[in-house]
């Protein structure tokens, strides 16, 4: 379990950054009362393994994460993003993105029309391939976007969804 | 504590196809219950997936992944019996780790 000191720490200081931000959430008070018994050493490593990247979660357009995140992307064809053109239930919309960039990189999924618009990030390093599906829950009918960082540059690729019905109730 | 992460690793041709299934609420904080009552935000916010002690995918996840997210992805190689461990964290500081093994499609 050591391996997890790391996201820990990481996590309840994200929450802080959140609750700073956005009152209404009320989620903090455990993760805060959690974050005393946390030693300063692993909040330093965390800082370290990408605590700089949650804030980013908490942007509320795509224009802050891409902000947040110091993204100029540049849109590539070598960046596969396949989301259906159209979907019934928004609170299930399967997303799946291939990268034909070489080298490790970082997966970003954006939902434009989403109240925070960062869906996910995933790191992947050397030895596994540039490819990652799952399921996302997507507010109403917007662009759905696939951001690459690799060596220092961002890629994207675009894909419009139409959503009968919203997730954000989900 | 939600059930299980189901994991499934089917080496084939060469590559090792991972699916993650993690049964969890993934509540968005948006919702409301019958009450009327906003149902407080409680999702998983990192994913980390290990291979024969090597780290093969690191994902972090927001209230917007679906319920009981669902990971999808390929790793180059990998041997049958290899050991391959699923562990998450939540926003609550919640855990759940579980282990499969890489199988053989052959």
């Amino acid at each position: 379990m050591s391996g997890w000191s790391v996201p820990l720490a990481d996590l309840a200081a994200a929450d802080a950054t959140i609750c700073g931000r956005r009152r209404a959430l009320l989620m903090c008070g455990g993760a805060l009362l959690g974050a005393a018994f946390i030693p300063t050493v692993q909040i330093a490593a965390a800082e370290q393994a990408g605590l700089a990247v949650k804030p980013v979660f908490a942007a509320g357009s795509l224009g802050e994460v891409l902000r947040l995140l110091d993204a100029r992307p540049t849109p590539s064809d070598d960046i596969s993003l396949n989301v259906p053109d159209f979907v019934e239930n928004g609170a299930v919309v399967p997303v799946e993105i291939e990268s034909r960039l070489p080298g490790p990189q970082e997966i970003y999924i954006i939902s434009e029309a989403n109240p925070f618009p960062l869906v996910a990030r995933f790191s992947v390093p050397a030895g596994t391939e540039t490819f990652v599906s799952t399921r996302i829950k997507v507010a109403s009918s917007c662009n759905i976007h696939a951001l690459v960082h690799v060596d220092g540059q961002f890629f994207s690729a675009v894909k419009a969804t139409s959503v009968t019905v919203g997730g954000c109730g989900a | 504590m939600p059930d299980t992460i189901r994991i499934r690793a089917q080496l084939k041709d060469g590559a090792t196809d991972i699916h993650v299934l993690m049964p969890h609420p993934m509540e968005t904080g948006f919702r409301k219950d019958e009450a009327g009552n906003f149902v407080a935000a409680h999702y998983i916010t990192d994913v980390e997936i290990v291979v024969a002690g090597r780290a093969v995918l690191n994902a972090t996840l927001s209230r917007a992944v679906s319920e009981d997210p669902l990971l999808f992805f390929r790793i180059k190689g990998g041997r049958p019996d290899d050991p391959i461990r699923v562990s998450w964290v939540d926003s609550w500081g919640e855990r759940r780790v579980d282990e499969s093994r890489i199988m053989s499609s052959a």
